[in-house]
């Protein structure tokens, strides 16, 4: 996926111009914060679930080779095979590897950020194998060629006219004058269409949503069900997922998946929670001959033991994003990567580079909502701060605002000459605003009038006029 | 007041951080919680060596410069019983992040913390730390309350300012739907990506005037000047305030971003 993550403000200019999507991302401002928040509500051991949850993966991430080592052993034990890629391009040739072995022409997919990150379906395609999204919102984002703007409801973004003008133009072998007016009805023919192509996929790649080192499982969690199929109906499954999925026990994963779901969604548990450990054994009524798991990298291992270690606690809930005011005004393709909202805004630096996406921790108020959230307690603005404290240090904010914080810390360091100018400056601007007692503009605070008004300050500040009242 | 401040003791030594914000845009707050501390039994003193908590420089990146500038700051104020600032966002800098800065200073990081121990926002320091339940005001109207976000995520401060605005005479409180979704202000962010802020500013002025209050106030005047400022340029009759001024009986001089008399 291409990364237009520097254009942040012209993509969000964009954004903030599009009707349509501002109408769609009305949803996610109510919808999912109104629903997480009741079922936060209703158990009362929430936020101690919360602190295990942290618990649980701050102490796997500090063992993180140890438990590695033990999924790798225990998966094999069961039949299977680990492969560990380094780099986005290992790994979905790792994954090409494996559809070539078994001559894969078709291979079916559940929902899985890290095979977008890895770019696995443009790279499919290209060597030959088509590649079949099964997840409503991703098969509808592949029709239209488009990447997900949320992690956990990738077509967020869309509403049903636009899904229904995509059904319409691609699935031309259907009759024209077909009633596609009702979400179901559109639901129908997604059904009726990916079901053929589950019965005929050679190989099935899912995500995970953990690994569990303990029995060797992946662990995903879907609403749809398309998880299941994807990995059982195929002769081959494999698994795709980032290092940082690892998780001790299936008590563990247990106690994750309480927060998961009411983090995301507001469900106490998902519709579905698959698990797959090895291939199909003798006397197993189904599942695939072969089950290969790939374990990506991709910049992760670099994080350990720095400020960001903590960023790998996340789970992928979407919460943080689901309550993020500057998410909610602009949607998740601004972002201009896989990861969008607060989680990306720290994660992506990490895996794109600063120089790159550094627009993102910048693009926060700080408000602090996303952290209120986290289901495993990732504190997320401070995260953001170390990015900008990593650009301060190599120089590369913009020299304008780096000259300005300049001088005012200059001042602020001064407290006499801080006295002395901000007594001007009272003065002077308090002149300017007049008896309106505001300002609509100013040179040099444009950024601030260009759609707000200044409060004019009074004409003397109070360190000038307590001194005159009280003589101190 | 009907709080009753220990009488037996001496009265505590209050160092009053007046925030710049509040020092050049709108020296009332400062005068309003001087009034509401020394009508809690307080005695105020304003060290002159005070400029800014060092927030822009912090969220900047700059930690040469906030570390210089928190120094400065506990310099300052160590000596006092309490620091009290009209402020939640610059009372979270003190309170919480000072501490932070100085993980790797033995010295300094135990004076920071001996800083943050002492240090509130105006309002929860009246009603948490003094025992405060109601004041002796009147303010006539409606008045809708946003809840600033380091305030309320960082300190706490949700039920303090109510708790006490229903104590003021002829006030009535009016709950805007999102009181807690951030107005868009955050220091820098507002001039470094202004139509996202602004998007965010219409949604929180929108809510404001949906409760149908004539007065917002606020616990930050950071996010009251951006509010304000959002009113103005539409026209709103709606009028912005520090909760400080309603709390100490100071709500009839002009609201911020309005005219003045003559
Ligand atoms: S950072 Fe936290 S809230 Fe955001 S997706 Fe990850 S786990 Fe969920």
């Amino acid at each position: 996926m291409d990364v237009t993550s520097p254009a942040f403000k012209e993509n969000a200019a964009r954004a903030l111009d599009d009707a349509q999507l501002q109408r769609a991302l009305g949803n996610i401002r109510h919808g999912f914060v109104e629903k997480r928040r009741v079922a936060a509500d209703a158990l009362p051991e929430f936020e101690q679930l919360r602190d295990e949850a942290k618990a649980i993966k701050d102490h796997t991430l500090a063992h993180l080779d140890l438990y590695l080592e033990a999924f790798c052993e225990t998966v094999e034990a069961r039949g299977g095979t680990v492969t560990f890629a380094e780099t986005a391009y290992d790994a979905r040739r790792a994954v090409l590897d494996i559809c070539r072995e078994h001559e894969a022409k078709t291979v079916t997919k559940a929902k899985s950020m890290v095979s977008e990150e890895i770019e696995l379906n443009r790279y499919l395609k290209k060597k030959g194998i088509a590649p079949v999204e099964t997840d409503l919102g991703e098969y509808i984002l592949q029709i239209r060629d488009e990447a997900p703007s949320h992690i956990i409801a990738p077509a967020i973004h869309l509403n049903r006219d636009q899904i229904e003008a995509d059904f319409r133009r691609v699935h031309t072998h259907l009759p024209n004058e077909r009633d596609l007016a009702e979400p179901a009805t559109l639901l129908g023919e997604a059904r009726t269409i990916l079901r053929q192509k589950f019965l005929t996929a050679d190989v099935g790649v899912t995500g995970a949503n953990f690994l569990v080192a303990e029995t060797g499982s992946a662990v995903i969690v879907t609403n749809e069900g398309n998880a299941d199929l994807t990995q059982s109906l195929p002769k081959v499954h494999i698994v795709v997922a980032s290092i940082e999925k690892v998780v001790p026990t299936l008590e563990d994963a247990a106690t994750l998946l309480r927060v998961l779901a009411r983090s995301a969604t507001g469900q106490d548990m998902s519709v579905y929670t698959t698990m797959a450990t090895g291939p199909r054994r003798e006397g197993d009524p189904d599942g695939p001959e072969a089950f290969h798991v790939v374990l990506v990298d991709n910049g992760r291992s670099g994080m350990i033991g720095t400020d960001f270690q903590e960023m790998l606690r996340c789970i992928r809930c979407g919460a943080c994003m689901n309550h993020c005011p500057v998410y909610h005004a602009v949607g998740g393709h601004t972002y201009g990567w896989v990861y969008p909202g607060p989680m990306g805004s720290v994660l992506t630096p990490s895996l794109v580079g600063v120089d790159q996406a550094g627009q993102l921790p910048n693009a926060s108020t700080f408000c602090g909502r996303c952290e209120s959230v986290c289901p495993v307690r990732i504190p997320l603005p401070k995260l953001m701060r170390h990015w900008r404290e990593d650009e301060f240090a190599r120089h590369l904010q913009p020299r304008a605002a780096r000259t300005g914080l300049g001088a005012w810390a200059f001042l602020a360091r001064r407290p006499r000459a801080y006295r002395m100018l901000t007594g001007l400056a009272a003065r002077a601007l308090s002149l300017a605003g007049g008896t309106k007692g505001r300002l609509s503009s100013l040179p040099l605070a444009g950024g601030w009038t260009k759609h707000r008004d200044l409060p004019a300050p009074a004409p003397r500040t109070f360190m000038a006029d307590w001194k005159a009242r009280r003589g101190a | 007041m009907s709080a009753v401040p220990d009488d037996s003791a001496a009265p505590p030594r209050v160092g009053l951080f007046v925030t710049c914000l509040v020092d050049l845009f709108r020296p009332a707050v400062g005068f309003a919680t001087v009034k509401l501390l020394e009508d809690a039994g307080c005695t105020v003193e304003v060290p002159e060596a005070q400029t800014c908590c060092g927030q822009p420089a912090f969220n900047s990146g700059d930690r040469a410069t906030t570390t210089a500038i928190a120094r400065q700051v506990i310099e300052a104020f160590e000596e006092f019983d309490y620091v009290v600032v009209p402020s939640g966002s610059c009372g979270g800098m003190v309170s919480r992040h000072y501490v932070e800065l100085f993980a790797h200073d033995p010295e300094w990081h135990g004076r920071a913390e001996a800083l943050a121990a002492k240090t509130y926002e105006l309002v929860s320091f009246l009603v948490d730390v003094r025992g405060v339940d109601a004041v002796a005001s009147r303010f006539e109207g409606g008045v809708t309350y946003h809840d600033s976000c380091s305030g309320l995520r960082e300190l706490s401060i949700k039920a303090q300012p109510r708790k006490l605005l229903e104590s003021v005479d002829g006030l009535t409180l009016a709950e805007m739907e999102d009181a807690e979704v951030c107005c868009g202000f955050g220091g820098t962010f507002c001039v470094k990506y202004p139509d996202i802020s602004n998007e965010m500013v219409e949604r929180k002025v929108a809510s404001i005037e949906a409760s149908g209050a004539g007065t917002v106030l606020a616990g930050d005047l950071g996010c009251l000047m951006n509010i304000a400022g959002k009113l103005s340029r539409k026209g709103s009759p709606v009028a912005a305030r520090h909760v400080a001024e309603v709390l100490a009986g100071m709500g009839d001089a002009p609201a911020i971003a309005a005219g003045r008399k003559g």
